[in-house]
């Protein structure tokens, strides 16, 4: 045989996906430099803090649904349960007068049972995960109508319930820094979602079951059970985020919800991570979600009437993916 | 008649720091079968994707038919008349036949928005009949066999007015009955002086139909020989460069009469599998022969539990095993590397370190997290054990050549240290030089106490490993012989084509 000795290993795979979150991370650069030269009022603490707020909930929706997105899924429940976990919360926490922990602990109950259940119904029945997920999406929806009647829950008798979202654990600790806990929330899921993406086992199946489900199963790996995780985790994240808006609204608003799964699939999606499956980071979706907030942001500020505002975020989803294609091609 | 229809010289083409043609040389008369060899990683592939407009060459020179061109694309390629059957066929399986030899192009009724499916069938018939070939072109490509299928894409790339066609291995999923069709078609599109590309590894069928053999190697050209004047044994040194394991019949080693490993009783799945049983010996090599269709792979992914039975039972080292998934299967010490490599035995997109521990993940996993050091080593070793060649444990497979992707398989079952595993077609689509090597490497893992069912096409092969053969006809196990001096290749074909009523 011929002596070829092994080089070091030059990891093609780790290369691209770093040459992609560094072309995402550029374009969020571009943007910001862009709208603080266009607009005196942009690069302000205060806004800036604002666009991380206003990133918090979604980009933890994001989050979640960067996992069951790498494995091939999708998860178009993501905010019908994130309401209904508010909800829940708020049953917990105001109805039935439970500590603030266990109320909290429900809520992301809630939201783990809603994957569970959209996961088992894709892994052993069958069913495709966009009809699933959409039927979850409904029920969730209707849920969380019926279970509040209808009306919005306030938080108003349990006033450190507000605190985490709105209070601010780093202001208390470096005086005049004074960024939302939400924010910090959304960076330490954003910190663990990453090390369970890319460290753990369930997130190496989750690249492979995405890459291609088949040889994965003939590998011997039990997809049908690590599929159920995959989206349980999922609606983990969608817990979390469900929490945060309730926090932020001091209240569970039962009709929301509804369209937050698509700017969550959007912010993945401008993130690189490819909708196909196998392919995906967690830092490219932080991007993503901010990438999406500083654009709402900054058109704001330059007074762009709202109507043009998703007109501008829907062309940038376009031409992320667009990118992300030529960029594979030449590959 | 004798005319230069494709003349390629020197031709250079580089992908991301592989050299994969070096001053790469090809011509072709009309109405000559003109065979490219080569090892895979050789470089005619990529000759034939330069040709067909797939890729750019780097540099060089195509002429056709005597005159420079610059083949753009696919599109330009076919209205020059070149077309490819590839080793995975382009059908669209929902299709009918008809449809999918007209795709793009359907007769159109007065209206031009309808589509005159009438003419179309009558049209396809015509050419199916021209070609002596009985199907019904209404038929969805679905249910037609592999054989039949390739018939198809071959009927449209005539039905193009190709004058050269490029086949690339097409000879891998046929009966010898149905190779013998395909040889006439062949010899009718000779007399019609359409001129063929043949890439084939059977040196065999290169004698029977082919007139040139061009060599290569390492992306170079080495030469071009009438077949006649030549003997297999100069192509395949000209192809490997270097000595080569002379294929004669080696020693048969006995198999320890041990307990068996493996014994399936009575597995019936209906409509595939009726009844079959038999055991399996440690260290034992069982071949299971039989044509295509006999139900093979089908007995192969019962056991594995890739498909659902309807009867039997598999006993595992004296457990019963329940093999209600390949997870469970995998759980009672048994690996399975499936036929199709591409779609059902690797991760093409993710690097060799992460398909080779892929079966053996909670191994590498500490509480829940994964020991990427360990993974590392692991592979290393393996790539090392088995002399995968590749420029290192972090590159993609889908880069790899074919046999060094099978080697990965291997890797993933053997980091696995599975007792039992079954090999179905272990050689498909790999060169010779790495063909020898897996044949070493299962006469190895044979004696090191594994044990092995390998399922093969390839009778020389079935003859070459096996301690025992296995004949299957029809789902049924129609025949059982050790391999001594009483086994022959006739012997296996008479049991093979064995029904019973």
């Amino acid at each position: 045989m011929r002596d070829t000795a092994i080089a070091p290993a030059s990891s093609k795979f780790v290369f691209k996906s770093g040459l992609q979150q560094l072309l995402a991370f550029g374009s969020l650069i571009l943007l910001v430099a862009f709208f603080s030269i266009a607009s005196s009022n942009f690069f302000h603490f205060s806004n800036l803090v604002g666009i991380l707020l206003s990133t918090a909930v979604i980009g933890v929706l994001a989050l979640g649904s960067t996992f069951v997105i790498v494995s091939g899924g999708i998860d178009l429940s993501v905010g019908t349960v994130m309401t209904l976990s508010s909800v829940m919360t708020g049953v917990f926490i105001t109805m039935w007068g439970l500590p603030l922990g266990v109320g909290i602990a429900g809520g992301l109950l809630t939201g783990c049972v809603c994957g569970f259940i959209s996961g088992m119904a894709i892994a052993r029945l069958g069913v495709p995960p966009f009809i699933a997920t959409l039927a979850m999406m409904m029920i969730a929806k209707g849920l969380a109508l019926v279970i509040s009647g209808t009306r919005p829950i306030y938080f108003t008798n349990t006033p450190d319930f507000m605190r985490i979202s709105q209070g601010s654990l780093l202001g208390v600790l470096i005086p005049g820094f004074n960024i939302p806990n939400a924010v910090l929330i959304f960076f330490l899921a954003a910190i663990v979602g990453s090390i369970i993406l890319s460290r753990t086992i369930i997130g190496r199946y989750n690249f492979a079951i995405g890459s291609n489900e088949e040889a994965t199963r003939l590998s011997g790996v039990n997809v049908r059970n690590w599929k159920v995780a995959i989206y349980t985790m999922t609606g983990l994240f969608t817990g979390i985020a469900g929490i945060l808006m309730a926090s932020r609204l001091n209240s569970a608003q039962p009709s929301l919800g509804m369209g937050y799964e698509l700017e969550a699939i959007a912010a993945v999606v401008i993130g690189g991570t490819s909708l196909s499956g196998g392919k995906g980071t967690i830092v490219g979706t932080v991007i993503g979600a901010l990438i999406m907030s500083v654009l709402t942001n900054g058109l704001r500020i330059l007074s762009v009437p709202q109507e043009w505002q998703t007109v501008v975020v829907g062309l940038v989803i376009l031409l992320a993916v667009y990118g992300d294609i030529l960029r594979r091609r030449k590959a | 008649m004798e005319q230069w229809i494709v003349q390629m010289e020197g031709i250079e083409k580089r992908f991301a720091g592989v050299h994969a043609l070096k001053q790469g040389r090809f011509d072709l008369k009309s109405g000559e079968v003109h065979a490219l060899v080569g090892e895979n990683g050789a470089g005619k592939s990529t000759m034939m994707k330069i040709l067909t407009g797939v890729y750019h060459m780097d540099e060089g020179r195509i002429v056709y038919k005597g005159q420079e061109v610059r083949i753009a694309d696919t599109r330009m390629a076919q209205r020059l008349g070149i077309a490819m059957i590839h080793q995975e066929l382009n059908l669209a399986k929902d299709l009918t036949v008809a449809q999918n030899i007209f795709i793009g192009r359907e007769p159109r009724k007065a209206w031009p928005w309808f589509v005159d499916d009438k003419e179309m069938n009558n049209q396809t018939q015509a050419l199916l009949r021209q070609m002596r070939l009985d199907i019904d072109p209404a038929t969805p490509i679905a249910q037609l066999t592999v054989a039949k299928q390739q018939m198809v894409e071959i009927m449209k790339a005539i039905s193009y007015e190709s004058q050269v066609l490029i086949m690339d291995e097409p000879t891998a999923s046929l009966s010898d009955s149905e190779i013998d069709e395909l040889f006439r078609m062949i010899e009718q599109l000779k007399s019609k002086g359409v001129a063929i590309v043949y890439i084939s590894h059977r040196m065999g069928e290169l004698k029977r139909i082919t007139d040139r053999i061009t060599v290569m190697r390492d992306g170079a050209y080495i030469d071009t020989v009438p077949t006649a004047d030549v003997g297999m044994d100069q192509i395949i040194a000209m192809m490997v460069g270097r000595e080569v394991y002379q294929p004669s019949r080696p020693e048969r080693k006995q198999a320890e009469q041990a307990a068996p490993v493996l014994q399936v009783n009575g597995l019936t799945r209906k409509g595939k599998l009726h009844d079959i049983s038999f055991s399996l010996c440690k260290g034992e090599i069982l071949g299971v022969a039989g044509l295509v269709g006999a139900g093979r792979t089908e007995l192969a992914r019962a056991i594995f539990g890739a498909d659902r039975i309807d009867a039997g039972e598999i006993w595992v080292n004296g457990r019963k095993l329940q093999a209600t998934s390949p997870h469970q299967a995998v759980k009672g010490g048994i690996g399975y590397l499936s036929e199709d490599r591409k779609h059902f035995g690797c991760l093409l997109e993710m690097d060799v370190k992460t398909n080779l521990a892929l079966a053996s993940m909670s191994r590498f996993a500490r509480a829940l997290f994964m020991n990427d050091k360990r993974i590392a080593e692991a592979a290393e070793q393996t790539v090392e054990a088995l002399k995968v060649k590749t420029p290192g444990i972090g590159q993609q497979v889908k880069f790899l050549s074919g046999g060094n992707q099978q080697k990965v398989i291997i890797g993933k079952w053997l980091t696995r240290d599975c007792e039992i595993l079954i090999f179905d077609e272990p050689t498909r689509g790999i060169d010779v030089g790495a063909k020898s090597e897996i044949y070493r490497l299962l006469e190895r893992l044979a004696a090191e106490g594994k044990s092995i069912i390998m399922i093969s096409s390839e009778l020389p092969e079935v003859l070459r490993l096996s301690h025992r053969i296995l004949v299957m006809c029809e789902g049924r196990i129609t025949g059982e012989l050790m391999n001594d001096e009483h086994a022959s290749q006739e012997r296996i074909m008479n049991y093979a084509t064995k029904r019973i009523v």
